[in-house]
C-alpha cells in the first residue's frame, strides 16, 4: 500500500504545485487504529499526512456536497459512483473536480477485527496479503481476505468509474459474485418470519443517525426525521419508529446507492443496514436493469420511465 | 373476529379513479365501505410517507389509484408513480407486511364497475389477511 499512497502524495503535491485545485481531499491517519480519517490538504506542507491503507471506507464523496471550489479527491471505486451520482444530481460540477481514482483492494472491517480480541489493539499494520494486529501482550497476522468488508467482498466495481489521475494500474475486477445471496434468503421467508427478522435486526439500533450521516447520498436540507409538522416519524427508539426511519432512509436511497458500505462502518451498534439498500439496488437492477453511478449521461431510475416497465402487481 | 371489518386508506387520483368513485356513487353501485378515500392530485403526488403513516397509524390495508399509462392528466405523472410504486411495495414486503395488504390499480373516471370490482378484491384480501399484529402506534396530541 505504501506505493498507493506515495503515489498519492506525488499527484495531490503535483495538483497544488500547479494550482488545478484549491485543496485536495484525502485520508489521514486516525487516532485509533483502523480509523482513517477524511484530511483536506491546501498547503504542500500538509502532504505528508495523506495515506493510503485499508482503513480508508469512508465515503469521501460526502465532503463534496455545494463545494464551489476547484478539488482533488481521492476515489475508490464506491465514492467514483458517488461522485457521478453527485455530478448527475447538481451537488457538483465536473469541471470543478479532479478525481485521483485509486483501483481500490477492499477495506478491512474494523469491527469484525476487534470483536476477534479480548483485549485493546493498540496498532495496526499491513502488507499485501496480511493484517498484522497488536494489542497488550499479543500480536496476530490476520488473512486480509478473511476479515475485509461484507461489501467489499462482493465488490464488482473495484476501479473507479470517472478518474482524471490514477493511483495505481486498474484491477481486474471480480467476477462470478452473487452479490445479493443475503437479500434473497430473506426474500424466501414468510411475512411474519421477515418482520421478527428486522424487529432482531433493528434492536439495537439508538437512532444516533450515524448511518444517515455517513452516507454521501443523505444531504436533504431537512431531513424528514426532523420534519415536526407534520411529524412522519417520531424521535423515539420505538419499534416501529426505528422501522419506518430504516425504510425510508433505504428508500431515499433508491437507485442511488452504490452500496459504498459508509452506512454499516459507522453504525455504533454494529447494525447490518446494507440489507435494505441491497434489496433497492437488487430492484433497481432487475426490474430497470440499473445499476448506479456508471454514467454521466444516464438519468437516474426514479427521475425517468418506460412506457413498457412492468407493472404486474398494478390491477 | 366474526364482526372483524378491515379499515383501508385509499389515495385516489383526482382525474380518474376519484371520478370513478363519484360515478360509482351516482350510479348507485354497491361496494364496501371499509375503504376511506383521500383524494390526490395525481398518482405522482404519492409519497412514500404516505402509505407509511397509514400503516403506522393502524390502516389494515393501503390501496392507491390512478390513470391508466397514457391517460395521465400530467402526461407522464403516473409513469413515475409506477416505478416508485415497485420499489415501496417491493421494499414493504421484503421488511414483512403482508403482500395482500397494499395495492394499486389503474381506473379510469369511466370505469365505475372496474372501480366498485377492485374495492371488493381490495376488502376481501384485507379482510382475509385479518387486523394487523405489528407496527401501529398510537396516536399522539401532535396527530
Amino acid at each position: 500500500m505504501s506505493d498507493y499512497t506515495a503515489k498519492i502524495k506525488e499527484i495531490s503535491a503535483r495538483l497544488l504545485k500547479e494550482e488545478k485545485v484549491e485543496m485536495v481531499i484525502g485520508f489521514r491517519k486516525g487516532t485509533v487504529p483502523m480509523m482513517n480519517e477524511p484530511c483536506f490538504v491546501k498547503t504542500p506542507e500538509d502532504i505528508k499526512k495523506l495515506v493510503w491503507d485499508s482503513n480508508c471506507g469512508i465515503n469521501l464523496a460526502n465532503y463534496l456536497t455545494g463545494r464551489k471550489e476547484k478539488i482533488g479527491i481521492i476515489a475508490k471505486g464506491c465514492d467514483s459512483r458517488n461522485i457521478v451520482t453527485h455530478i448527475i444530481e447538481n451537488k457538483i460540477k465536473r469541471e470543478q473536480l479532479l478525481i485521483i481514482g485509486v483501483p481500490c483492494k477492499g477495506m478491512i472491517d474494523k469491527n469484525k477485527i476487534i470483536s476477534m480480541f479480548e483485549n485493546e489493539i493498540n496498532e495496526v499494520s499491513e502488507n499485501e496479503e496480511n493484517i498484522i494486529v497488536k494489542g497488550e501482550g499479543f500480536e496476530k497476522t490476520l488473512n486480509k481476505n478473511d476479515v475485509l468488508q461484507e461489501n467489499c467482498k462482493i465488490c464488482i466495481h473495484r476501479n473507479p468509474a470517472i478518474y482524471d489521475e490514477l493511483a495505481a494500474d486498474l484491477l481486474d475486477e471480480q467476477k462470478d459474485i452473487d452479490r445479493y445471496e443475503d437479500v434473497r434468503k430473506i426474500e424466501a421467508m414468510a411475512p411474519e418470519d421477515k418482520w421478527k427478522y428486522f424487529e432482531d435486526l433493528l434492536s439495537p439500533c439508538i437512532r444516533c443517525y450515524a448511518c444517515r450521516n455517513a452516507c454521501p447520498l443523505c444531504y436533504c436540507p431537512t431531513c424528514f426525521v426532523d420534519e415536526s409538522k407534520p411529524q412522519w416519524v417520531g424521535k423515539s427508539i420505538d419499534p416501529t419508529d426505528t422501522r419506518t426511519f430504516h425504510f425510508l432512509r433505504a428508500y431515499h436511497c433508491a437507485g442511488r446507492c452504490t452500496d459504498c458500505g459508509a452506512c454499516e462502518r459507522a453504525c455504533p451498534m454494529g447494525i447490518k443496514v446494507r440489507i435494505f439498500t441491497k434489496k433497492l439496488e437488487k430492484d433497481c437492477l432487475e426490474l430497470y436493469g440499473w445499476e448506479a453511478g456508471l454514467s454521466l449521461d444516464e438519468r437516474p431510475p426514479l427521475d425517468t420511465y418506460r412506457p413498457d416497465d412492468p407493472e404486474d402487481f398494478i390491477k | 373476529m366474526e364482526d372483524w371489518e378491515p379499515r383501508i386508506v385509499g389515495f385516489l387520483c383526482n382525474w380518474c379513479t376519484y371520478g370513478a368513485a363519484d360515478l360509482a356513487g351516482v350510479s348507485r353501485m354497491q361496494y364496501p365501505p371499509n375503504v376511506r378515500l383521500i383524494r390526490i392530485p395525481c398518482a405522482g403526488r404519492m409519497s412514500p410517507k404516505f402509505i407509511l403513516a397509514a400503516f403506522m397509524k393502524g390502516a389494515d390495508g393501503v390501496w392507491v389509484s390512478g390513470c391508466h399509462p397514457g391517460d395521465c392528466h400530467y402526461l407522464e405523472g403516473n409513469y413515475y408513480a409506477r416505478r416508485k410504486f415497485a420499489l415501496f411495495k417491493n421494499l414493504i414486503e421484503y421488511m414483512g407486511i403482508e403482500p395482500g395488504r397494499l395495492h394499486f390499480s389503474w381506473i379510469s373516471s369511466a370505469e365505475s364497475t372496474k372501480f366498485a370490482s377492485v374495492v371488493n378484491k381490495v376488502t376481501s384480501a384485507v379482510k382475509a389477511l385479518g387486523p394487523r399484529k405489528h407496527g401501529i402506534k398510537a396516536f399522539t396530541v401532535n396527530d
